[in-house]
C-alpha cells in the first residue's frame, strides 16, 4: 500500500537539512553531501525565501551546489536565531525547478577561438560539427559562482561531449572563452590558465560594465548557446565595443 | 580646500589601495577584499579623525617610498612594526606626522608585522568597482596596485598638528592561540587530525599573500581521497589540500571551493593572524560557536573604546602642556 496523498504532502514538507556553524558569523545549510539536482533546487528555493524575508542581522547569502552559506552580523544575531528562522522557512519550502531568466549567448566555434575542438571531437568519436551541435543543444543552468569574480559555473554539457580536464593547464586563455570539463561549462572573465577544453568564444561578458547589473547571470538562470560565424562575431563584438 | 600630489618613487609588490571592503557580492564570486588587518586600518583613519572606511594604502613587507610634490598633508601609519622614515628622521608605524612639500616618506619592513596602513587627512583618489576602492589583488579590480612612478592625489587635505605623534596600540595578547570553530568538514579527516590542528604548532610558510596563508606543520590527513561538492568559503576558512597542508583563506579568498575545511578562524582573531610573517609560529585553539559569538561581541566593545580613544586629538604640544598644568592644578590640594 502506498502513502495517501495527505501523507505525501506531509512527507514532502520534511525537507532534511544539516546546519553547520562557521566561525562566529555564518551558518552553512546543507541539503546533501553529494551532487544532485534536488539539493540545488532546495538551495535556490531557500536562497529566494531568505532574500525575500531576511532574518534580522543577515548580511549575505552564498548559494553553492548542495548548500547555502548564510552570513550574518554576530553583533546583531547568532547561529541559533538564524537556524530557528531557517527551520521555520523550511517547513513551507518547495524545491524550485528551473525558473531563472533565459539568456541566449552567441558563440563563435571557429579558429582561432576553438583550440581544443578537434581534441574533444576525437575523444567523443564524432565530427567537430556534431560536437558544436551537441554543445548548442544542451540546457545549461547557472549553478554557482566561484574561482574569480564573475566566474559562473554552468551545468548541462550533454553526456556525449563530456570530456575530462586536460592533464596540463594552458596559460593566458583570453576572457570570453567558452570552456568545458565533464558536465560543466563556463565563460571565462579575465585572462587565466585553465585545464578545461576551449571550444569557442562568446560575444558577451559575464562581468558587465553595467553598474545596475554588474553580473550577467543569477543563480538558477538558464543559458542557451547560439552558433555564429566569424564575420557575425566580428560584427557583434565591434558593435559592443562602440556601445 | 587644498590638494596634495604624492609621487611614488618606489612601491613593492602587493602595495594596494583599500577601503573597508566590498561585502555583499560573494554569490557572484567576489570576496569582500579590503584590509588584511582591519583594526590597524580603522586606527589609521581614527587617528586622523577621518570617517571610517575611507581609502588608504595597504603596504606589504616590500615597502614603499613617496615624495610630496605639491601641497602638504597630515598622515597616519599603523600596522605591525614598520620603519617610517620622514625626510631622514627615522620613526616607526603607529604615528601621525605632516608631510610637507618636497619632503620624502619611506615605509619599510621593521622588526615585525606583515601589513602597514598609510592613511591621509583628506580624500585619496582611487578608482572604484561596485562602489568600493578595495583592491582584489589577483584581478586588479578596485583601486588597484600602486606602482613605482605613479602619482597619488589627495583632495581636501588637512594639516592637523594636534594629532601628530604616537598612536596608542590595541592591547591584545599576541601570544595566545588563534581561536577557531571546528568544521564544517572535520568529519572528513582521520581520527585525531582536528586535535593535532589545535594542539600542535604550525609555521607561516612563504606562500602567503592576500588570498591566503599556507601553513607548514603536521599533515592533516583526510580519511579518504574524496572530493566534496564545491561549497562557500569565508575569510578565515582553513582549507586542507589533498596532501594534508592547511591554508587559511584571507581577504581576497575564492568564494567557493572543493577542499574540505577543518576549521574557521573567528573574525576578531584574523587581524592578529595576518600580521605574522613567514617562519613565525602559529597555534590554534578550538572554541564553540556560542563562545565565538561572545568573544566577537566582547572584542567589538573593546575595539570601540580603543578607536574612540585614538580618535580624540591629543592636542598640540602647547595644548598638552597647558592641559597637564590644569590637571596638575586640579589635583593639587
Amino acid at each position: 500500500m502506498g502513502l495517501k496523498s495527505k501523507d505525501f504532502a506531509v512527507a514532502r514538507r520534511m525537507v532534511k537539512a544539516e546546519f553547520k556553524a562557521i566561525a562566529d558569523h555564518a551558518l552553512l545549510v546543507q541539503f546533501s553531501s553529494e551532487l544532485n539536482e534536488d539539493a540545488h533546487d532546495l538551495v535556490v528555493a531557500l536562497d529566494r525565501v531568505l532574500a525575500d524575508a531576511p532574518p534580522p542581522g543577515l548580511i549575505e547569502l552564498v548559494p553553492a551546489l548542495v548548500n547555502l552559506l548564510v552570513d550574518f552580523d554576530p553583533l546583531l544575531t547568532d547561529h541559533k536565531a538564524i537556524e530557528a528562522d531557517i527551520r521555520n522557512k523550511l517547513k513551507q519550502l518547495e524545491p524550485t525547478p528551473h525558473t531563472g531568466t533565459l539568456h541566449r549567448v552567441p558563440v563563435c566555434y571557429e579558429a582561432p577561438f576553438c583550440p581544443d575542438l578537434s581534441a574533444v571531437a576525437r575523444q567523443a568519436g564524432m565530427s567537430e560539427d556534431a560536437v558544436i551541435n551537441a554543445h548548442i543543444g544542451g540546457d545549461y543552468r547557472v549553478m554557482m559562482y566561484g574561482f574569480a569574480p564573475g566566474f559562473a559555473y554552468l551545468t548541462g554539457v550533454p553526456q556525449p561531449i563530456q570530456v575530462p580536464r586536460k592533464p596540463t593547464p594552458v596559460r593566458d586563455v583570453p576572457g570570453c572563452s567558452v570552456i568545458i570539463a565533464g558536465p560543466q561549462c563556463l565563460i571565462t572573465t579575465l585572462v587565466m590558465p585553465t585545464g578545461w577544453s576551449i571550444i569557442g568564444r562568446a560575444t558577451v561578458q559575464t562581468l558587465t560594465d553595467d553598474p545596475d547589473r554588474p553580473f550577467l547571470f543569477d543563480i538558477a538562470d538558464q543559458v542557451q548557446f547560439e552558433r555564429i560565424d566569424l564575420s557575425h562575431f566580428d560584427k557583434l563584438t565591434k558593435e559592443a565595443a562602440h556601445g | 580646500m587644498a590638494d596634495a600630489k604624492l609621487h611614488v618613487s618606489f612601491a613593492g609588490p602587493l602595495v594596494t589601495l583599500q577601503d573597508a571592503g566590498r561585502p555583499g557580492h560573494m554569490r557572484y564570486g567576489v570576496s569582500a577584499s579590503g584590509p588584511m588587518d582591519r583594526l590597524s586600518f580603522a586606527a589609521a583613519h581614527a587617528a586622523l579623525g577621518n570617517s571610517p572606511g575611507q581609502t588608504c594604502l595597504e603596504i606589504s613587507l616590500a615597502g614603499m617610498q613617496i615624495d610630496c610634490r605639491e601641497g602638504e598633508v597630515t598622515l597616519a601609519v599603523t600596522g605591525g612594526d614598520f620603519i617610517v622614515d620622514h625626510n631622514g628622521q627615522k620613526g616607526a608605524s603607529w604615528s601621525v606626522l605632516t608631510l610637507g612639500q618636497g619632503e620624502k616618506l619611506s615605509i619599510r619592513a621593521g622588526a615585525s608585522g606583515s601589513w602597514a596602513y598609510l592613511a591621509f587627512a583628506g580624500i585619496l583618489d582611487a578608482e572604484t568597482w561596485l562602489g568600493h576602492s578595495a583592491t582584489h589583488a589577483s584581478s586588479g579590480f578596485g583601486g588597484g596596485a600602486v606602482s613605482s612612478g605613479q602619482t597619488l592625489s589627495v583632495r581636501d587635505t588637512r594639516t592637523c598638528p594636534d594629532r601628530e605623534g604616537a598612536i596608542a596600540t590595541f592591547n591584545v595578547n599576541k601570544n595566545t592561540p588563534i581561536r577557531v570553530v571546528i568544521g564544517p568538514q572535520d568529519a572528513h579527516f582521520v581520527a585525531g587530525a582536528t586535535d593535532l590542528f589545535v594542539s600542535d604548532t604550525f609555521k607561516v610558510s612563504d606562500a602567503y599573500n592576500r588570498m591566503g596563508m599556507r601553513l607548514a606543520g603536521p599533515k592533516l590527513l583526510l580519511n579518504e581521497a574524496l572530493s566534496i561538492p564545491s561549497e562557500p568559503i569565508v575569510r578565515g576558512s582553513v582549507q586542507v589540500s589533498g596532501d594534508g597542508v592547511p591554508t587559511v583563506l584571507l581577504s581576497d579568498h575564492q568564494t567557493t571551493g572543493g577542499y574540505p575545511k577543518i576549521a574557521t578562524v573567528i573574525s576578531c582573531d584574523i587581524d592578529r593572524l595576518v600580521q605574522a610573517r613567514a617562519g613565525h609560529p602559529v597555534r590554534f585553539t578550538a572554541i564553540s560557536a556560542q563562545d565565538a559569538i561572545a568573544a566577537t561581541r566582547a572584542d567589538a566593545e573593546m575595539r570601540e573604546v580603543y578607536l574612540d580613544g585614538v580618535t580624540a586629538p591629543h592636542g598640540t604640544l602647547e595644548q598638552r602642556l597647558f592641559r597637564e598644568n590644569l590637571i596638575h592644578g586640579e589635583c593639587d590640594p
